[in-house]
């Protein structure tokens, strides 16, 4: 138990602020997820076929590609990337971006894949009358989404994404091999340096599951409150 | 764009994929035993037994794969006795620690997807069957087993996909897999774009292969 203590004798605070940083990654993957989501999902339920295929490339090959194999390309190729766009702007010094950055990204991108999948079913299992009937009322584009798809949408969306996220939130342990401090990677480092790995991979299995078990709590009262009226 | 890369690197990375296909099945074949025994402990009405088939299945399903597979290559060496028994043998080895985790896992996963088939039979069927005076035990071989993999077939042929996906993790312990390979050749030459697109293809063939066979076998057992 003293391996747990706070300060300098035990790595308490060490994985305390892993586990910040864990739960840290996936809230910004998760959110880049969605913004990727909310342009492909559109783009998957156009009546235009190249733009349906642009989509399905998207998801496809991020679902069908494993999530190491992603990280390792942004994690590579991630500064070369920008330093190449830099330089269209005449900037030629070397750019590093840091392992929070192309984590969360490199998440972001695999969540944003399944979250696209959860909000095209959604949208698609909406009744078509609601559609219409919108349109008929005479409201705008903008408000035809907002006011009737979207809180529809959101309701039958919610209990899928909750598999998102638990997605996302184990996919983070895979950033540590990119060296960001996160749990996989603070339990990597003090497991060398007490040697006790067995202890430490089995903490950071308790730690992944009392943060899956708190989200479920959460996201179940989410769902009552977006079932209201059901 | 390299294309002498992309070409030169072909031949090891479909070497290497070999590797990935064999992690895979060893562990899907394991992993389909765990998943049916722990199927049939969470249908039992004993409520212990049924309560450690449903923990047994939480925490595999909680945490993420890297954790297991570590836990079982860096952490059970350190426990003196395992190294003592027979055991020890096997758990050197990177190559069966992670089929022993990979097999773990996806045999959670399928429990769950066997479980819910089994317990989507309707009663009529089985009730036909005792009343033509069927034993329990051919009910259950002959009846309710085909059935549920019947019933199991398209989510299990996502696990299939998610697994194939997880054997990426064996590069983290040593092993040279597809991506293991990919991972060497992109931190030899730096050239992550081309590599991946060949690694990447590769895994997409064989995700297009998988989903294939699924849908074949999903068409020669439908009902109809």
């Amino acid at each position: 138990m003293e391996l747990l203590a706070f300060g300098d004798t035990g790595w308490g605070d060490e994985l305390f602020r892993a586990t910040l940083m864990t739960i840290a990654v996936s809230i910004t993957a998760m959110l880049i997820g969605f913004s990727f989501a909310a342009i492909f999902t559109p783009l998957k339920l156009s009546k235009y076929k190249s733009l349906n295929l642009v989509a399905n490339i998207y998801t496809t090959v991020i679902r069908g590609v494993p999530e190491l194999l992603v990280i390792y390309l942004f994690f590579f190729g991630g500064s070369g990337a920008i330093m190449f766009v830099a330089s269209m702007f005449g900037y030629n010094e070397y750019i590093e971006i840091n392992a929070f950055v192309t984590g969360s990204f490199a998440i972001g991108i695999i969540s944003g894949a399944y979250s696209t999948e959860v909000f095209r079913g959604a949208i698609q299992s909406i009744d078509k009358g609601q559609f219409e009937a919108a349109k008929v009322l005479g409201l705008s584009k903008f408000k035809q989404f907002y006011k009737i798809i979207l809180p529809q949408m959101l309701r039958l969306a919610i209990p899928n994404l909750s598999n998102v996220w638990q997605i996302t939130l184990k996919d983070t342990s895979l950033i540590s091999v990119t060296g960001l401090v996160e749990i996989m990677r603070q339990s990597y480092i003090a497991a060398g340096s007490t040697r006790d790995p067995l202890f430490f991979y089995s903490f950071a299995a308790v730690l992944y599951l009392l943060l899956t078990f708190l989200s479920m709590k959460l996201i179940n009262k989410l769902e009552v409150k977006y079932s209201r009226g059901y | 764009m390299d294309f002498e890369l992309m070409i030169n690197s072909l031949p090891k990375l479909l070497g290497a994929a070999v590797i990935t296909l064999k992690l895979l099945s060893v562990s899907l074949i394991v992993g389909l035993f765990i998943g049916l025994l722990f199927a049939i402990l969470r249908l039992n009405k004993n409520i212990y037994i049924n309560r450690f088939a449903y923990g047994y299945s939480y925490i595999f399903r909680g945490t993420p794969l890297l954790v297991q597979i570590f836990i079982i290559y860096f952490g059970l060496g350190q426990i003196e006795y395992l190294r003592s028994t027979f055991l020890w043998v096997i758990l050197k080895e990177p190559y069966w620690c992670a089929i022993i985790a990979f097999a773990l896992n996806t045999g959670a996963y399928t429990s769950e997807i066997l479980r819910s088939a089994f317990q989507t039979i309707k009663p009529g069927i089985i009730e036909a069957g005792q009343s033509l005076g069927i034993s329990r035990k051919t009910i259950f071989y002959k009846i309710q087993i085909p059935i549920a993999i019947r019933q199991s077939l398209p989510a299990y042929g996502n696990e299939i996909i998610l697994m194939m996906k997880g054997t990426s993790l064996a590069s983290t312990v040593t092993l040279m897999d597809l991506t293991g390979v990919a991972k060497y050749i992109i931190s030899t030459t730096f050239k992550p774009i081309e590599v991946f697109i060949v690694a990447g293809g590769i895994y997409l063939f064989m995700t297009f292969i998988i989903h294939n066979i699924i849908k074949f076998l999903e068409k020669k057992y439908s009902f109809n």
